[in-house]
């Protein structure tokens, strides 16, 4: 007991002292974009990475969305943190997180109805996405309301990132285009060029994460598995 | 019935989980590590999915939808609740997560040992609230097709999670170049799995 007081106390004194973007604080937003990124690191968040990125524009808006959700479960989380029982913290976790999916939801359907309808489970589905339940037992339960929003943004960034990457290989080389605009010039389509239908499929999604994990390893030996 | 048992294969090849649409994907890269380990995981999926779907199923058509609540009362017809369904839909199955442990426990203890605990990883599991969306979105017309509906996917998950896993233990045995042991390996396995699926795609049902 008398430990605890002393350690609230002096996180007490020791907290004006830390600068709002302190090199610890600087590094929950840095991390997660390559050492520990959510989805070729942590295994965080793979169902939507992979369903919605055939085309760039869902893969912005997804991860938008999943911004969105983090920050404000991370934020609302963390200051609830001292008062949830650590019981029935999963279902407290589940219910903010739902609630602020549906405002998403909501939004989407309002705004860009034909992105909602590209969609459709999956912004439900941004529930279960282990990213955020994950990122909420892991960091928000048990740090400050500032350090866990830096962290939210961090690991939004990290998925964004990898979401974006692949939709562009894939709406590249699928259909031709990016965001919509063609860039595969008309010329090269008389030359007997053809877009790859397979990149539009499920499964080349994967193979896509895949040789993306397998470059940044590549580069990052830190990060190799023992088989 | 003949429509049920379309229905129950269809989730298993065509529309598949994992294959078709990643769900539970989180779990299946994890939990897959040793074949054991993948038949417990995928029993309690198709466990979990067999239950959950019919009883959101129910909920969907008797208290969310537009007009569920005709039931009620005349004046409560009118009512459209549906923008509550995810929240509905994840309490339901985290509540019914936890009472099918709790009678697990109780009246098959054996069972319990095997799927213990991978019981409460499922209430996050994509692939169950995926499959009540799923239910949602394409209006199946009786409880009967929704349980078929969720026995059928959950039975396709088990599927892909023990052939991943068999695989993962072959591949001990192989020189996998180093930075694509582990997850990136099995995610290029599972995409070429993938395509092997896709053979199926064609079949109408």
């Amino acid at each position: 007991m008398s430990t605890e007081v002393k350690e609230a106390s002096a996180a007490a004194v020791k907290e004006p002292s830390e600068p709002l973007f302190s090199k610890k604080n600087r590094l929950l937003l840095t991390d997660p974009l390559n050492d520990s990124n959510p989805i070729t690191v942590q295994v965080l968040g793979i169902c939507s990475a992979l369903a919605i990125t055939v085309q760039v524009k869902q893969a912005v808006v997804m991860s938008l969305s999943v911004l969105a959700v983090m920050i404000g479960g991370n934020l609302i989380i963390s200051l609830l943190r001292n008062i949830i029982p650590s019981r029935i913290r999963i279902i407290v976790q589940l219910v903010v997180v739902a609630s602020l999916v549906i405002l998403v939801d909501q939004v989407l359907k309002a705004y860009v109805y034909d992105v909602s309808k590209a969609l459709s489970v999956f912004v439900g589905l941004i529930i279960t996405n282990c990213i955020i339940m994950g990122r909420l037992e892991a960091f928000a339960l048990a740090n400050k309301p500032w350090p866990s929003v830096l962290d939210a943004i961090g690991n939004a960034a990290g998925y964004a990132w990898i979401l974006i990457a692949v939709a562009v290989v894939r709406e590249l080389l699928g259909s031709g285009t990016l965001l919509g605009f063609k860039l595969i010039p008309d010329a090269f389509f008389e030359f007997g060029y053809m877009n790859n239908n397979m990149m539009i499929l499920p499964p080349m999604a994967l193979i896509t994460v895949g040789i993306i994990i397998w470059i940044q390893r590549s580069k990052n030996t830190a990060l190799i598995e023992e088989n | 019935m003949l429509e049920l048992v379309n229905i129950f294969v269809k989730g298993i090849f065509i529309e598949n989980m994992i294959f078709a649409y990643f769900l539970g994907m989180c779990s299946y890269l994890a939990v897959s590590k040793t074949v054991k380990t993948g038949v417990g995981l995928g029993a309690a999926v198709i466990f979990v999915l067999g239950i959950t779907v019919p009883v959101n199923y129910l909920i969907e058509n008797y208290v969310l939808k537009e007009g569920a609540l005709f039931w009620l009362d005349d004046s409560f017809a009118s009512i459209d609740l549906s923008f509550l369904s995810f929240i509905m839909f994840i309490a339901v199955i985290a509540s019914i997560v936890q009472l099918v442990e709790m009678a697990v426990e109780k009246f098959a203890p054996a069972l319990y040992g095997a799927l213990g605990i991978f019981l409460p990883l499922i209430a996050v599991n994509c692939s169950i609230l995926g499959g009540a969306l799923f239910m949602q979105e394409r209006q199946y017309s009786s409880i009967a097709e929704a349980t078929s509906f969720g026995l059928g996917s959950g039975v396709g998950w088990f599927l892909a999670i023990v052939a991943i896993a068999a695989i993962r233990e072959k591949i001990k045995y192989s020189n996998v170049p180093p930075a694509l042991r582990g997850l990136g390996i099995t995610f290029i396995i599972t995409g070429l799995m993938g395509v092997a699926f896709m053979a199926f795609m064609g079949i109408e049902l």
